[in-house]
């Protein structure tokens, strides 16, 4: 590399802001769908996967970026593996400490971070070539970038299948005694699947982008 | 390209380091973590029971200062008979597995409630909770599912309020003095039991299905290892 790159230089910036919008993680890659569907009926825990998300893809992104000279290539899987789940379970481990009621809330799925593939995505296909600073930038944008489709998921699953935001109702109780009703499918699988499709369709008529 | 011994050597200290990383974390954060579920289990006896408003936002001593005030936890055997000088907060549940552990809520020395710990598996997981009944066993007071593994938005559903508050006022014993239980129906209760048996069921979660069987299930098998408790009880009232 030429001389000392500067900490916000385009090619910083770039890698920061291209997975919010035309490299997301979750509606151009189509990683980490699972706990998209999971996690998304209610915006609090939406909100509380992303910021586990993000904590833990940029700390595993710096520690595997420390480590990337050092990893034997033939059991680099494991390694990345190893750190993301020790990482995953601390975070589960203060939660449980200092947060009772959110990790009652996210149960199971803080310990299914392990499993979503953007954290090993990313260490496989970023963290391993770059510098720490770069690769915490990444895994920050690539965070930021599931977050953010997250929360619109969450958001319109919550609206129309509990009809509430943040766990306040906002259709008045005439509403409802004047028959309406909140759409039971948003609360279910197929609803996060719904949204998610369209979110696709929508970024991709923006961008332009083409899987060929 | 790294040498074997290197690899072996690298993977070894990888694993020391995360076990130490966690072991260090897990024995810091265990007494914390303790703590936390003791006081759950508190504010939900005292949920159960209608000690506690749910829309209230209890602070640590508030929850501990009612739940002195108010609930004492007995040990019955498994006759029903009281088993002196034990609390059910001594309880192990391994050594002490013929034991029930019973909390009493207590007002101006009367029994105001009785409030027995339910669990059982749900779809997914095991769910705990607490019921609460009148001082005749026989009407549900309360209840509460406070930890489970459910999904959430389906299943996770029963321990939102407007889930458990279906089940006061339901009765355990129907006409003829058996332990029927209340049980979770698949959809509405004005559907499917419109009828006077109606005290004994309680609507489902749509989509939650095999939750909702779950409870029904451990509900009753946890009722009745209370029963010969029940019938002393019902006994002692000229048996109603």
């Amino acid at each position: 590399m030429a001389g000392k790159e500067k900490l916000f230089s385009k090619k910083n910036i770039a890698i920061f802001k291209e997975p919010l919008v035309d490299n997301n993680p979750i509606t151009f890659q189509v990683l980490g769908i699972c706990s998209s569907l999971a996690v998304t009926v209610q915006m609090r825990t939406a909100l509380v996967m992303s910021l586990a998300v993000m904590f833990v893809l940029t700390l595993s992104n710096i520690s595997i970026s420390l480590l990337r000279k050092k990893i034997p290539s033939k059991i680099r899987i494991i390694v990345e593996l190893a750190v993301i789940a020790t990482l995953v379970i601390l975070v589960d481990q203060i939660l449980k400490a200092y947060l009772f009621d959110i990790s009652k809330q996210l149960s199971v799925f803080v310990g299914l971070i392990i499993t979503n593939c953007i954290l090993m995505g990313r260490a496989e296909a970023f963290a391993l070539q770059n510098k720490p600073w770069p690769s915490f930038l990444d895994g920050l944008g690539n965070a930021l970038g599931y977050g953010w489709i997250l929360m619109v998921i969450a958001t319109g699953r919550e609206i129309l299948g509990s009809g509430s935001i943040l766990g306040f109702q906002i259709f008045p109780d005439s509403w409802y005694a004047a028959g309406y009703e909140n759409m039971g499918l948003m609360v279910l699988a197929p609803g996060a699947f719904i949204l998610l499709g369209l979110l696709v369709w929508a970024q991709r008529t923006i961008t332009k982008t083409v899987h060929e | 390209m790294h040498s074997d011994a290197y690899t072996f050597r690298f993977a070894a200290t990888v694993t020391i380091v995360c076990s130490v990383l966690l072991a260090g974390a897990a024995t810091l954060l265990k007494p914390r973590q303790i703590e936390n579920e003791q006081l759950d289990m508190k504010k939900n006896i005292l949920l159960s029971a209608g000690i506690l408003s749910p829309d209230k936002d209890a602070s640590r001593e508030e929850i501990n200062k009612l739940y002195k005030e108010n609930v004492t936890g007995v040990v019955l055997d498994s006759t029903g008979k009281f088993v002196q000088g034990k609390t059910a907060d001594q309880l192990d549940e391994k050594k002490d597995a013929d034991l029930l552990p019973l909390f009493e809520y207590k007002k101006d020395g009367q029994v105001n409630a009785y409030i027995l710990p339910v669990s059982g598996k749900g779809l997914w997981s095991t769910i705990y909770g607490y019921i609460a009944l009148d001082p005749h066993c026989e009407t549900v007071e309360g209840i509460t599912f406070y930890k489970h593994g459910e999904t959430p938005g389906l299943g996770g559903e029963i321990s939102k309020p407007w889930f458990s508050n279906n089940f006061k006022g339901k009765k355990i014993y129907d006409d003829q003095g058996n332990l029927v239980s209340v049980s979770v129906v698949k959809g509405k209760v004005a559907e499917k039991h419109p009828g006077a048996d109606a005290v004994h069921y309680v609507d489902g979660i749509s989509g939650a299905t095999l939750t909702g069987r779950g409870v029904t299930h451990f509900l009753k098998t946890e009722l009745n290892k209370y029963k010969p408790f029940f019938d002393k009880v019902r006994a002692q009232e000229g048996g109603q």
